[in-house]
């Protein structure tokens, strides 16, 4: 290992950038406040009671996995639980449109090097969820919370954030969420309001780094991206953004001036490059590039925070799973690997990811409220690099996934239940990628 | 027009006008031309090169509001579709593309733009948001079969006397004047739907074809795009 031995706080040494905004150090470091739990009011204990019985109950009766209708019946009988359960301890938000859940379990699992931590591992990312997670762990003094996109300048003004994980913005459920300039306009007028907020940012996405442009404390991250087509253009003014010659998303800039800034942390392959230039391989056993990245996002915010590089590393690459993705699980003579994909930027990561195997693939697509009513960005997915593979179109929305796979020359066989779409194949391994609410129903009966 | 001996589908920036996934609708052009065995080619014209004024038919998508300024510009500054359709080529706009191409359209900063005015429409901003899926019944004139969509767009568009309606609103809002939906003015058709429109609603794809080729194309049914018809249908009547 050749990096150096001294770990990158925020606080203990400016960012040798070299860019003249070295950040300065936060009003916060450790040791954490230890969170005293009997100071919460009798209001907010009981709903926390009632809530935790009810995400119980729905457990039990299989109905979900409780965080959210516990976390809501929570807020209804306290609306103020969600500011009271994040008061007193330190609170990063993760955001973005694609890799929330990971980078947070990844976050989550680094920064329990310092102690206890609050986390909505299983994704609920809407503020019930939120309740939940804190609920589940009052005592802890730190908490990482995944936040929808959308949710973000409500949550962020509620637990008043100490650090901010904003990892890339591409259009999702553009019917629930809206258009992707909004969200990011959105989310900067909120950390506007933060002072003092250290923000943990990928600076190879433009929309992302416009959001944080002005914040106190920025940590600029290099992570590299594939996705470019919703940032072809500058959020500051519309014209197109380069990118420079090594077409790897690093490094940007537009005529009017905005351009990338220059990174502390630098992912290169499968190693990352830290603010003191050393360099640190990532062993990762979650697979594929889209995880190098959310890998290094988490160590950069997690060394922001204290914790020593080598022990970010180590914890961040045992993560075998995250929220039932990834996982591999056996059904009858069939090994299925269950992924998620959702928009057209996660089918790019998984599509590469996919592209070392020739196993059956089943796609399961659903257009509930959660995944967005419109399944056009199907259309945007290129599905044409299926071809030559066993395919089957699965889901609730199985017919119009069909008849994108039609028009992509991809053969294909349509069956909405996942499960028995698997069961047809050929034994052997399979690959079972669904979209958000098709994912929850997989994960829940499996 | 002539038989083309390789038909040309633009579709125009699709970087800017690309956020609905409305580049289908070209995808399907192409794949329903090659598969009755006639030569199609996809171009895409993106904002740094000109816009050919050479091309069969033009495909332009929805997007978000600024960029739908930045288009409208670029298309202005480079006139190679107006030019396009001044010899009879064949355009399909889609929201925002669709909105653009009228006389004027109301812009995110409240003020009025001018358009292309390829078509006698004029929009202004709708009270509240259109979203969700939207069946409508086209110009009897058409010859074709009921469409089916989904509609996200925040505009309200008026047509004028030289633009007819593709076809008239059965569930969703569609333009949000008369119960009217889209546009057709010679061989250009506006609409809200996407789906892609040209996805869900095959005959609309093949009346397009039959313009911009100048022939009477092999029947061209499939199975799945059928049964997709059916389905958006019948959860349209369930609602």
């Amino acid at each position: 290992m050749t990096h150096s031995g001294m770990p990158h706080r925020l606080g203990d040494e400016p960012a040798p950038d070299g860019a003249g905004d070295a950040p300065e150090a936060p009003p916060w470091r450790p040791p954490w406040p230890r969170r005293d739990g009997h100071r919460l009011p009798l209001r907010t204990r009981m709903a926390m009671r009632i809530g935790g019985a009810v995400a119980w109950l729905s457990q039990a009766l299989q109905m979900g996995q409780g965080a959210m209708i516990g976390g809501r019946l929570m807020l209804a009988l306290d609306p103020g639980a969600l500011r009271r359960l994040s008061q007193g301890r330190l609170t990063v938000l993760v955001t973005g449109t694609n890799g929330k859940t990971t980078t947070t379990a990844m976050l989550a699992a680094a920064l329990s090097e310092l102690g206890e931590v609050a986390s909505n591992s299983s994704g609920a990312n809407m503020p019930g969820g939120l309740v939940t997670a804190l609920a589940q762990s009052p005592e802890a003094p730190l908490a990482v919370l995944e936040v929808d996109e959308g949710y973000f300048p409500s949550v962020a003004a509620t637990v008043r954030p100490g650090v901010a994980v904003l990892l890339n913005l591409s259009r999702d459920q553009i019917d629930r969420v809206g258009e992707v300039s909004r969200t990011e306009r959105a989310i900067r007028d909120a950390l506007h309001t933060l002072d003092g907020v250290t923000a943990v940012v990928n600076c190879d996405d433009a929309l992302m780094t416009s959001a944080a442009r002005d914040v106190a404390h920025p940590v600029w991250v290099s992570v590299g991206s594939t996705w470019q087509e919703t940032a072809a253009r500058c959020p500051r003014c519309g014209q197109p953004v380069t990118t420079d010659a090594a077409g790897d998303g690093a490094g940007w800039g537009c005529a009017c001036g905005f351009e990338s800034p220059r990174p502390q942390w630098t992912l290169d392959g499968t190693e990352i490059i830290t603010p003191e230039g050393g360099r640190v391989p990532l062993e990762l056993r979650l697979p594929g590039r889209v995880n190098a990245r959310n890998a290094a996002m988490a160590v950069a915010a997690a060394v922001t925070l204290g914790v020593p590089v080598d022990a970010a590393v180590s914890r961040v690459g045992s993560l075998a799973e995250v929220a039932g993705r990834y996982r591999t699980v056996r059904l009858g003579t069939h090994r299925v690997r269950l992924l998620l994909a959702k928009n057209p930027a996660g089918w790019a990561e998984t599509l590469d990811l996919l592209a070392g195997s020739r196993d059956p693939v089943v796609i399961a697509v659903n257009a509930r409220e959660a995944d967005g009513r419109d399944t056009s960005w199907l259309w945007d997915v290129p599905f044409e690099r299926l071809r030559g593979r066993s395919v089957v179109a699965s889901g609730e929305r199985a017919t119009d996934l069909a008849v994108r796979l039609t028009y992509a020359d991809v053969p294909h066989v349509r069956l909405p239940e996942p499960w028995w779409a698997v069961e047809m194949l050929r034994p052997g391994h399979v690959d079972l990628v669904a979209n958000y609410t098709a994912f929850r129903e997989l994960v829940i009966r499996c | 027009m002539s038989q083309p001996s390789r038909v040309r589908v633009a579709l125009v920036l699709p970087e800017l006008l690309g956020t609905y996934g409305d580049r289908g609708n070209a995808t399907v052009l192409v794949q329903r031309l090659r598969w009755r065995s006639i030569d199609a080619e996809m171009i895409e014209v993106s904002g740094d090169t000109p816009v050919p004024a050479d091309c069969d038919i033009y495909v332009i998508g929805g997007g978000e509001d600024i960029a739908q300024l930045a288009a409208v510009r670029w298309l202005q500054a480079h006139p190679g579709l107006q030019q396009a359709v001044g010899r009879g080529a064949v355009v399909l706009a889609v929201c925002a593309g669709f909105q653009i191409l009228g006389t004027s359209f109301a812009g995110t900063d409240g003020a009025m733009h001018s358009g292309l005015g390829l078509f006698d429409a004029i929009t202004r901003p709708l009270s509240r948001r259109a979203i969700g899926e939207i069946v409508v019944e086209p110009a009897p004139g058409l010859g074709i079969r009921s469409l089916t969509g989904f509609e996200n767009h925040g505009g309200a568009t008026q047509l004028g006397p030289g633009a007819a309606p593709l076809g008239r609103v059965v569930t969703g809002i569609g333009n949000g004047f008369d119960g009217a939906e889209g546009v057709v003015q010679g061989r250009i058709v506006g609409t809200y739907l996407h789906g892609p429109v040209l996805a869900r609603n095959p005959d609309l794809a093949d009346l397009l074809l039959t313009w911009a080729t100048g022939r009477t194309l092999d029947p061209l049914s499939l199975e799945e795009t059928e049964t997709l018809r059916q389905e958006r249908l019948q959860h349209a009547r369930a609602r």
